[in-house]
């Protein structure tokens, strides 16, 4: 017999409003679906009546764990509209914090990770371990979490050379703790036990879903912005592009560590390597009419942002595609046929930002042509439509509810 | 004699609902943060439950959203008395950036009675370590 049970959108399992809608047959799930808008803030329409400055700041505040890779990747598109060239000394710090981000994102993850799998002395392992990076994160930018580095042209602080060399020293504690954290992920056996063959997505259908990120390189598909598309200094840095072939929460826990582990080089890369001169240079306060798309691999996968300037100092629209949306086709799918008790290890998996992606999506039906979100003034002629036909004078006419 | 054994164990150990109403995230991690190790909010007796039945203390984070506002104050209705509202973070007190959405309201204290309140964007670790213990001695 199938019933169907409602999780959220507030349950211990989930960290962030959510409601899932699911479809069970004993303890196997059939379907899901999600209800999403919890926490739906508003941010494009926010964002067309602020000047272009005032968005790096709301751009950041979409998301508080990728806050940097929503604002570079704002940042961009605006450079790019303004035919802007950056400080070369200042993409280079740029690139540093984004990689310094990538790394408390997938320690969290990590963490998040050994929680949901029962193993606690993992989740506050790697989350002691994680204070590292926030205390360089605050020695460079005087923020844990909303750095606000970003600027057009550049950042808007420079690092010395007190600062390159503390960050240096600590990058070995870290490394040698995810050289243990790899080792644990491929040998612990109550660990490799509960994650090996959870959450399964063949490569095909990850294609087929659009699912980006860690989600999608774990399935094989070795598919990273900053190979296929490089910004900012990343054509200069060398790196590989981690995949894991397993297609499950397992591979996409080995592949996590091992873009740890390509992070760390990448930093002292950028560090060694830092060219001298200015770290900004100045921007100009209006844009010209234009549109651009600008792409960022974000720690859980490809984020983009489109920007249409009309020659203000406002930009006309801004709309946010975050690599969660992305990644919750893909999500159904893995949920499809597993157990109601793997539920929070595969939502966790795709390392859901159910903040980043509220945002307003219309869709258009393939078949029929058919929009199923309606605008207000829809939404009124339909009520009207329905109102017109009931006659109210009838004394046995039914209340419609 | 039993009033003052409960009034002295919910001082000794508040249990804590966390409540995302909205926030961007950051705040939420910097309440985890709080938890782990390096700052370790439990040494107080705080204790993070996942029902609101079992809870004491909200701590609200994020202006509540349009969608949430209804759950919001079901949420806060299930918890026993008595309770009390921590609103946490710039956009939990005043609304912070999202000021002027069509979606989100002014802050918790819209909603819900508020006992105290922890400012920043978001906020850190030690603030909300100094709110929490502020709280506790108020109630004392």
């Amino acid at each position: 017999m199938e019933f169907k049970v409602a999780l959220g959108p507030q349950h211990p399992a989930l960290h962030e409003p959510i409601s899932i809608r699911m479809t069970l047959d004993g303890e196997i799930i059939r379907d899901a679906d999600l209800k999403l808008g919890y926490n739906h803030r508003g941010i494009e329409k926010l964002a067309e009546s602020r000047t272009f400055i005032q968005n790096l700041y709301l751009t950041e505040r979409i998301c508080g764990i990728c806050s940097f890779s929503h604002q570079t990747c704002y940042t961009q598109g605006v450079e790019k509209l303004m035919e802007l060239v950056p400080a070369r000394r200042g993409l280079y710090i740029r690139t540093l914090v984004c990689e310094l981000e990538r790394v408390h994102s997938h320690l969290l993850w990590l963490g998040v990770a050994g929680q949901e799998a029962g193993f606690e002395s993992f989740f506050m392992y790697t989350w002691r371990d994680r204070e590292v990076v926030m205390d360089i994160l605050d020695w460079i930018s005087g923020n844990r979490v909303h750095y606000s580095m970003n600027t057009f042209g550049g950042v808007r602080r420079d690092i010395d050379e007190l600062q390159k060399k503390k960050i240096l020293d600590t990058l070995g504690l870290l490394q040698q703790r995810t050289e243990f954290y790899l080792n644990l992920a491929a040998s612990e056996p109550t660990f490799v036990g509960r994650l090996a063959g959870v959450g399964k997505l063949s490569k095909e259908q990850a294609i087929a879903l659009c699912a980006v990120g860690p989600t999608l390189r774990a399935s094989g598909v070795p598919m990273d912005v900053r190979k296929d598309d490089p910004y900012a200094v990343y054509d200069e840095v060398p790196f590989e592009v981690c995949t894991a072939d397993s297609c499950d929460v397992l591979g996409r826990a080995v592949v996590r560590v091992k873009e740890l582990i390509q992070s760390y080089r990448i930093i002292e890369f950028l560090l060694k390597n830092l060219p001298e001169g200015p770290f900004k240079v100045k921007a100009p306060r209006k844009v010209k009419e234009n549109e651009v798309y600008s792409r960022y691999e974000a720690p859980r996968g490809e984020n983009v942002h489109y920007i249409r300037s009309n020659g203000s100092d406002k930009p006309e629209r801004l709309k946010v595609r975050a690599p969660t949306l992305a990644n919750y086709a893909a999500t159904i799918a893995m949920l499809k046929n597993g157990f109601i008790a793997d539920i929070p290890l595969i939502f966790a998996a795709i390392d859901p930002c159910i903040c980043c992606a509220e945002r307003l999506v219309q869709l258009d039906d393939a078949c029929s042509g058919e929009r199923s979100v309606l605008t207000f003034s829809q939404l009124r002629a339909m009520a009207n439509e329905r109102y017109k036909k009931i006659d109210f004078r009838k004394k046995e006419t039914a209340w419609p509810f | 004699m039993i009033e003052r054994l409960v009034h002295w164990s919910r001082v000794k150990s508040p249990w804590v609902l966390h409540l995302n109403t909205g926030a961007c995230n950051a705040c939420d991690i910097e309440i985890l943060a709080a938890l782990m190790p390096r700052f370790d909010l439990e040494r107080f007796g705080i204790l993070l439950k996942g029902t609101p039945r079992h809870a004491d203390v909200i701590i609200c984070t994020g202006p509540v959203t349009r969608q949430n506002r209804d759950r919001v104050v079901r949420i806060y209705e299930q918890v026993p008395d008595p309770k009390f509202v921590v609103a946490v973070g710039a956009c939990a007190m005043s609304g912070c950036v999202y000021r002027g959405s069509y979606n989100a309201n002014l802050g918790v204290d819209q909603v819900l009675p508020v006992n105290a309140y922890i400012p920043g964007c978001p906020i850190r670790p030690d603030a909300l370590i100094d709110g929490v213990v502020k709280l506790l001695n108020s109630l004392k």
